[in-house]
């Protein structure tokens, strides 16, 4: 095997460690090894403990030699920091939970250490998940490692660059508004956010509590298909969680898509829209034609109120779920209070960064005597709409295809004085959080500036099957994700 | 001009569920400080609420037996405030769909009987318990209440005295004692009560400003809350004064209410739909089987008590007041059946020695067999009435049998006429001047005679034998 350990897929990688041609603490050492050398630049990990990560690698290969394996035993992944992992500090890149050392696991961290995977530590992100660019982070941007000038995308940031520069074999990340696959998009990876209700939030610090899931960054569609696998089903200790039987995601790879129904919803490709993003999506549309796939043109008319909608919903969940971080039990506390009050004020106003301060106080609006049927309760009306559009679109198809993002990755700094110009960069994303589907963001060219470009295909409420077969009947006669960035 | 007090309450009462609401951690009371807690309770990040399948069918209970209408589908909501010992920085309680409504109960003030509708009932969880150190200024938390169970009971402003409203409170939790979902314990604050209250006009229908009273652990002081703030916002009205909505703490110490806070530092609590917990649905096969499970109630069995038992409507009321002491009293029935004399028993002895002992009926260390035994002895003749409350005192503070004690006391009632009329004469003879006085006229020297007769037999003397020996013998 002349290429580098760190460079492989999970596919690549499982069968070779099963068959004990390479070991988990090879890999494994690879990875930190490569973190070391690379990620100065790129700061994607918050956290790495290469101590646990290599002890975890041993307890691994104990296990591939007693035979009792799972496809991810052995394979060292990332997770964001927005996933609580026991004995491993988790931040959400707050500086108010920067000393936080969870005393328990996540459903999915539980899952991922039961199947055998390797935590090499913590991923960047944007504060809370609230961002799209990863510079919301208390402990510094991440960096794109196509261009390290330009934002990843956000807010798992951290999780794209460490696939995208292979700082490891597969991350683990969350998705509120896109925050899976806009990253995914910008940094040329795979990015998979599940249906509402597939994979536990046990154990996911919350955000927007009805639009929070987590997914999966990988290098390809046959990882995805593989990570998910491992982190998807229903969960008793999460309400939300749906209790349905989980298919085999590897039987939806290699299939074909002929006279498969694909929804163009022509609100997605109107002005706004970046020319090269459009000539890319098309072209992926093109090759999907090609496949004998079948394009109808859709509409989700409600499409325009989807960014107001999102912004009141989210803020006003958010800003209930942040309320614990109150200096009272754990996290940062300001030293100097001397009252209750000042305990409040002064831990969170030191703790929480501006955009976390900013939808606090917006979702704090929201939800205020007297407004809250003129701002929340009318969002999750129209939340209803929303839902509705998609579900008559996917009655007419089986998925819809539309770029992920309206632009490429934009350079650091470029818009963090323009929150509003900010938040139109999901305004692609948002939509599948608010009706609770499934989507995925594939790679589907590069930019004149050499920057990823993604593909949007989203999907049926449960019906995650059908997008990892369209994902990778995609992948599969197209070479972009085999492109890697220099470094 | 006189004035009607408007009064409602809200009831909030501990559910006696092993486990907490939303997580697996005990109920019990008392444990060291945070012993009873885990990452869910403890509000740490990315935890998520399950809820207790058993909460909702205790307030299903409850919401039954206060003819309420459950609904088929009711949602949690975030009530949102910042407090320490409120460690999600919420509470999780129900606002827009609560899990019953419309309801009503039956209490009699006075003689009269009234009904009180019942709003609502709805499911949340405790706050912790704030702990405040002596000598410095630090206060400390336990989080061991902290998602204990709790249904809220708010009542329609239907009450119009301190009596009718502390009447209320006690059958509620009357009921709440028969259905044994809650302890009732107000002290330790497994049962509290706010109160909202206002003054009218008498005949007026409109409300008047309310103001809402908190700190009230027991029925004395929510009686002498309420009085103290009738008087005061009589007071304010007769002078022409308003009545500011505001919220008031009952002092019990100053026996006043002093403001809390006014109606401008009222909090804001943001209620919004939990997302965190999916709606509760309830199919109508799940209300049938808890009505099936329902116990019979104090309102219907203090009606049975006085059809089938023919007791009189206050004594049904005070046995069923309690049930415990309506068990007992029926279960003495089985085995002796002369239900008012045992319930005279009841209601003057047992209730009055148990009290003296500081005792519940639970441990009440005479069992309903051996009240039956000894009022069976009266009924044979074996011992007198009065011996027998002797007995009575004895046989609850050993929890002896009776039998025993007459044994060992020697107490058995001499019912031997010829040898009470050998007595009789005796006295007779030795109290001449009184046979005389007797003859003379003065018949109530009967009860003297007797009394003589009892001293020398130390009260064992069957008494209407006495009477009738003594009427013969001093016939002229
Ligand atoms: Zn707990």
């Amino acid at each position: 095997m002349s290429e580098p350990l760190y460079s492989l897929t999970i596919g690549q990688l499982s069968p070779l460690l099963h068959q004990g041609e390479v070991s988990p603490q090879e890999v494994t050492q690879a990875c930190l090894d490569r973190i070391a050398a690379l990620d100065g630049q790129l700061n994607s990990y918050l956290t790495v403990d290469a101590e646990s990560a290599l002890t975890q690698a041993r307890q691994a290969e104990t296990r591939l030699r007693s035979g009792e394996v799972t496809p991810l035993t052995g394979m060292p992944l990332a997770i964001k920091d927005v996933i609580v992992t026991q004995g491993l500090r988790t931040t959400c890149a707050s500086r108010i939970l920067s000393n936080f050392v969870p005393p328990y696991d996540a459903t999915v961290s539980a899952k991922l250490r039961g199947a055998g995977a390797i935590f090499l530590g913590k991923t960047n992100m944007d504060e809370f998940a609230m961002g799209s660019s990863n510079e919301n982070s208390s402990f510094g941007a991440a960096h794109n490692p196509w261009n390290r000038d330009y934002i990843p995308g956000g807010s798992s940031g951290g999780s794209a660059v460490a696939v995208a520069a292979d700082l490891c074999l597969g991350s683990v990340a969350s998705d509120t508004g896109g925050s899976i696959r806009q990253p995914a998009a910008h940094c040329g990876v795979v990015g998979f956010k599940p249906t509402y209700g597939r994979v536990s939030r046990f154990g996911l610090v919350a955000f927007g509590s009805s639009l929070d899931q987590i997914g999966t960054i990988t290098k390809d569609v046959t990882d995805c298909a593989l990570l998910l696998q491992a982190i998807a089903g229903y969960d008793p200790k999460d309400s939300t969680s749906v209790n349905l039987l989980v298919p085999d995601y590897a039987q939806s790879l290699n299939q074909e898509i002929w006279g498969l129904k694909i929804g163009i919803p022509q609100e997605y490709y109107g002005a706004g829209l970046d020319a090269e993003v459009a000539a890319a999506v098309q072209q992926a549309l093109d090759t999907l034609t090609s496949l004998g796939a079948e394009l109808v043109e859709v509409s989700l008319p409600h499409t325009d109120y989807v960014v107001a909608t999102y912004y009141l919903i989210a803020p006003a969940e958010a800003s209930s779920n942040l309320a614990r971080y109150d200096g009272v039990k754990y996290g940062y506390r300001d030293p100097e209070a001397k009252n209750l009050l000042e305990l409040y004020n002064q831990t969170r106003s030191q703790g929480f960064g501006a955009e976390v301060r900013r939808r606090i106080m917006l979702g704090t609006y929201a939800l205020s005597a007297g407004y809250y049927e003129a701002y929340y309760q009318k969002a999750s009306q129209v939340r209803t709409l929303i839902r509705r559009d998609f579900e008559a679109a996917l009655a007419r198809c089986a998925v819809l295809a539309t770029p992920v993002t309206p632009t490429p990755a934009f350079r650091i700094g470029e818009k963090v004085d323009d929150p509003l110009a900010m938040y139109m960069s999901d305004i692609f994303t948002l939509s599948a959080n608010l009706a609770g589907i499934p989507g995925i963001s594939v790679p589907c060219g590069l930019s004149s500036q050499g920057l990823p470009i993604g593909l949007q295909l989203l999907g049926r409420h449960f019906d995650e099957a059908t997008l990892i077969q369209v994902a990778h009947a995609f992948e599969r006669h197209t070479d972009f994700h085999r492109a890697k960035p220099r470094l | 001009m006189e004035y009607e007090p408007v009064i409602g309450l809200e009831v909030h009462a501990q559910l006696l569920t092993q486990s907490k609401i939303f997580c697996g951690c005990s109920t019990s009371f008392g444990a060291p400080p945070n012993t009873h807690t885990c990452p869910v309770c403890l509000g740490m990040p990315g935890v998520l609420p399950v809820l207790n399948k058993q909460v909702v069918e205790f307030a299903i209970k409850m919401g039954l037996a206060t003819n309420c209408q459950i609904a088929p589908l009711s949602r949690f909501a975030r009530k949102n405030y910042f407090y320490p010992d409120l460690p999600k920085g919420y509470q999780i309680s129900q606002y827009e769909l609560p899990l019953a409504e419309h309801g009503f109960i039956n209490i009699e003030v006075n003689g009269t009987r009234q009904q009180v509708r019942i709003c609502r009932i709805h499911m949340e969880e405790d706050a912790g318990k704030l702990i405040h150190d002596e000598q410095r200024p630090v206060s400390y938390v336990d989080f061991n209440r902290t998602g204990v169970p709790l249904i809220e009971i708010v009542s329609e402003p239907d009450l119009h005295s301190p009596e009718a409203a502390v009447e209320y409170l006690r059958s509620l939790r009357n009921i709440l004692l028969y259905l044994e979902i809650c302890d009732g314990n107000m002290e330790e604050g497994s049962l509290r009560c706010d109160a909202n209250i206002s003054l009218r006009p008498m005949g007026s229908q409109e409300l008047g400003t309310r103001t809402e009273l908190k700190n009230m652990n027991s029925f004395r002081h929510l009686q002498r809350a309420l009085e103290y703030e009738i008087r005061r916002q009589r007071a304010l009205l007769i002078n022409g004064e308003a009545v500011i909505q505001e919220t008031r703490l009952w002092d019990e110490a100053q026996n006043q209410t002093l403001s809390m806070r006014g109606k401008e530092e009222a909090h804001d609590y943001r209620y919004f739909p939990d997302p965190d917990l999916v709606p509760v649905e309830i199919s109508p096969d799940w209300i049938e089987a808890v009505r099936q499970s329902l116990p019979e109630l104090p309102e219907a069995k203090k009606a049975r008590f006085m059809a089938d038992y023919g007791l009189p409507e206050y004594d049904a009321g005070v046995l069923t007041g309690d049930k415990a002491l309506a068990q007992y009293f029926e279960d003495c029935v089985q085995q002796f059946d002369r239900p008012k004399q045992i319930s005279n028993w009841i209601m003057s002895e047992l209730l009055r020695e148990l009290k003296k002992a500081e005792r519940g009926i639970e441990s009440c260390l005479v069992t309903p067999t051996a009240l039956a035994r000894l009022l069976s002895l009266i009924e044979q003749g074996t011992i007198s009435g009065k011996i027998a409350k002797a007995v009575f005192e004895e046989m609850i503070v050993s929890g002896k049998e009776a039998e025993a004690i007459v044994q060992a006391r020697g107490l058995v009632q001499i019912s031997d006429e010829a040898a009470l009329e050998t007595l009789a004469r005796e006295i007779l003879a030795a109290h001449a001047p009184e046979v005389a006085e007797y003859q003379g006229g003065k018949t109530k020297l009967m009860g003297f005679f007797v009394g003589q007769m009892m001293k020398k037999t130390k009260g064992q003397a069957n008494p209407k034998l006495v009477n009738q020996l003594f009427a013969r013998l001093l016939k002229k």
